[in-house]
């Protein structure tokens, strides 16, 4: 009789400890879901703050980097139009991308353009849209393209620098905005872009981080309005040297620094891709900075500071394409050569064709964003980033440094587009707003000075 | 009353100072110029373009002395700025026809 309610007592205490183990299971499996949705979190935290502080470097690089470089490029009756015109752009392009330009560049559309949906940034949210990062808000990601649609049409200006009109300017790079950058920046970055080789582009061409769609833009676009603009009056028998290599010093040093946003941060996150950009951005700018000071040194005896400084932005023009795809030696190679060629095509081309590019915007970016891009072409490796994948997610190679010649191709392509964009668009917005309002400056305003003529205002009071 | 108006080196400015002051001479003008003589400038370059640079900075000092003084005040500036050198500058004088105070409308010699 004792043992058998012995038994029975013995089976009663397992079934009830077996229905008090099957409760606790549910609260564990809720954890877990619970702790992964932190790592998630904290992962969006890391990204996204990385991504903010990316958007703000970028930012710098307009305000006031290169409104110190160029400011000091030019004459001192002239510095604070140069300067406005780069206010302007952080303004204007602002307002546009909000409207329109996101939703043109980012949107999905055709391959070569978005379309409209996020007019008024409609859709634009907090969360991520995972096409471009499932990691940060979605408008994270538009902020920081829009620092890079500021910049970019702010270069060109070092084209037209002192002979421009305010008014004329504004309305040719708004427009310049919306019929250039956005499709060039749509087809490499955009949704269905014809060349974004990051989803699936029917001519991948690799650009990280703006090779193509800020430098090559900007720059080709500012040979064609230096050529059409015409050269500045006493160009080139007067002596019109820089009011002052402190302020463009100054501006070089913050380009450089706040190009580690515009390189690190295309890696739209905070993890190992943004590290390798990072050091590729500092080993391309350095070794450039040297290769055209010593070329410099060669030909005329002595390294000049304007020249080291030419050179350093040299360097980081031409690694932007290339920042997330090479290998850190490889930014090296790319640094000597792009330093000595640009200080090539400022320093030879520029006087054997005559043009006025008053601020070598086309010698700088528009040489340098192609050469980049090419070499990024070459020096490519999956190793450092596996762009390219088969059906099974293995990497394939990425250029020529990893046997893949034909990515060059894919790259002059890329190239080439960049290059027709720039000239058929430009050339004819250049032709509407200068027979609707006018582009350059009367003589006697140019000779005046522009700060006083556009703006009512000196640069430096001395009286005072 | 005389005007003696030198063109000195930026450099020499403290020293001619200096020994104008020990010959009695307060009151000066001076003011940043630029020029040259016979001395040549330099070449400057800037992103590939060569500027040749001609017009050099100079130190100009003007200053109204008696008569008595204005051989004094040359022979302080000739000791204390020159070098030897191209570019030392340069020492002229002119005759004044009157030099009045502001302050009391005081005239003559007794104003400088």
């Amino acid at each position: 009789m004792r043992s058998r309610a012995w038994r029975i007592f013995l089976v009663l205490t397992m079934f009830s400890s077996c229905a008090a183990f099957a409760q606790s299971a549910a609260p564990v499996a809720d954890q877990l879901a619970r702790l992964q949705a932190q790592i998630a979190q904290a992962q969006s935290a890391a990204d996204n703050s990385w991504m903010l502080v990316s958007a703000a470097l970028v930012l710098l690089m307009t305000g006031p980097g290169l409104a110190l470089f160029y400011g000091g490029l030019v004459r001192r009756k002239n510095v604070l139009s140069v300067m406005m015109q780069s206010f302007a752009m952080m303004c204007i392009i602002t307002v546009v991308w909000a409207l329109v330009t996101y939703s043109l560049a980012f949107d999905s559309g055709t391959a070569f353009i978005g379309g409209l949906h996020h007019l008024f940034l409609r859709g634009v949210g907090l969360k991520p849209d995972p096409a471009y990062s499932a990691t940060i808000p979605l408008q994270t990601f538009m902020i920081y393209q829009l620092m890079f649609a500021i910049i970019t049409p702010a270069l060109i200006t070092g084209a037209f620098a002192e002979r421009m009109k305010f008014s004329g300017m504004a309305v040719f790079l708004t427009l310049w905005s919306i019929f250039v950058y956005s499709p060039m920046a749509h087809m490499v970055w955009g949704k269905g872009g014809l060349l974004n080789a990051a989803m699936g582009g029917s001519i991948p061409c690799l650009d990280f981080a703006g090779g193509t769609v800020v430098h090559v833009t900007s720059g080709v676009s500012a040979l064609v309005c230096a050529l059409y603009l015409g050269k500045r009056i006493g160009y080139p028998r007067e002596a019109m040297p820089p009011h002052s290599l402190v302020l463009s010093f100054i501006g070089a040093c913050l380009l450089w620094v706040g190009w580690f946003g515009f390189n690190a941060g295309s890696a739209l996150g905070s993890g190992p891709l943004a590290t390798s950009a990072f050091v590729n951005t500092q080993f391309a700018a350095a070794a450039a900075a040297l290769s055209w000071a010593a070329a410099e040194w060669m030909r005329s005896g002595k390294p000049s500071a304007l020249g080291a400084i030419s050179g350093a932005v040299a360097g980081l023009v031409a690694i932007t394409p290339a920042a997330g795809f090479v290998q850190p030696m490889s930014a090296l190679v790319i640094g000597v050569i792009a330093g000595a060629f640009c200080f090539f095509m400022v320093v030879k081309v520029k006087t054997w064709f005559g043009y006025d590019d008053a601020l070598d915007a086309f010698g700088v970016h528009g040489a340098g964003g192609t050469l980049g891009a090419i070499l990024t072409g070459v020096f490519a490796t999956s190793a450092i980033n596996p762009i390219f994948k088969d059906a099974k997610g293995n990497p394939l190679p990425s250029g020529v440094v990893d046997g893949n010649w034909h990515q060059l191709f894919n790259q002059f392509v890329g190239v080439a587009i960049a290059w027709t964009i720039s000239i058929i668009g430009t050339y004819i917005l250049l032709k509407l707003v200068d027979s609707t309002i006018g582009l350059r400056a009367t003589r006697e305003d140019e000779m005046e000075g522009l700060d006083v003529t556009q703006h009512g205002e000196e640069g430096y009071e001395y009286a005072s | 009353m005389e005007k003696i108006e030198a063109i000195i080196q930026p450099s020499k400015l403290d020293a001619v100072k200096d020994a104008l002051l020990e010959v009695g001479i307060e009151g000066m003008t001076i003011l940043e110029a630029r020029g040259h003589g016979r001395q040549k400038g330099h070449t400057e370059f800037y992103r590939g373009r060569e500027y040749t640079v001609d017009l050099l900075p100079k130190v100009k000092i003007e200053m109204v002395v008696p008569d008595e003084l204005a051989e004094k005040a040359v022979q302080a500036i000739l000791s204390s700025a020159r070098t030897g050198k191209i570019g030392d500058g340069k020492i002229f004088r002119s005759k004044i026809d009157d030099a009045i105070r502001i302050r009391n409308d005081e005239r003559g010699s007794s104003a400088l």
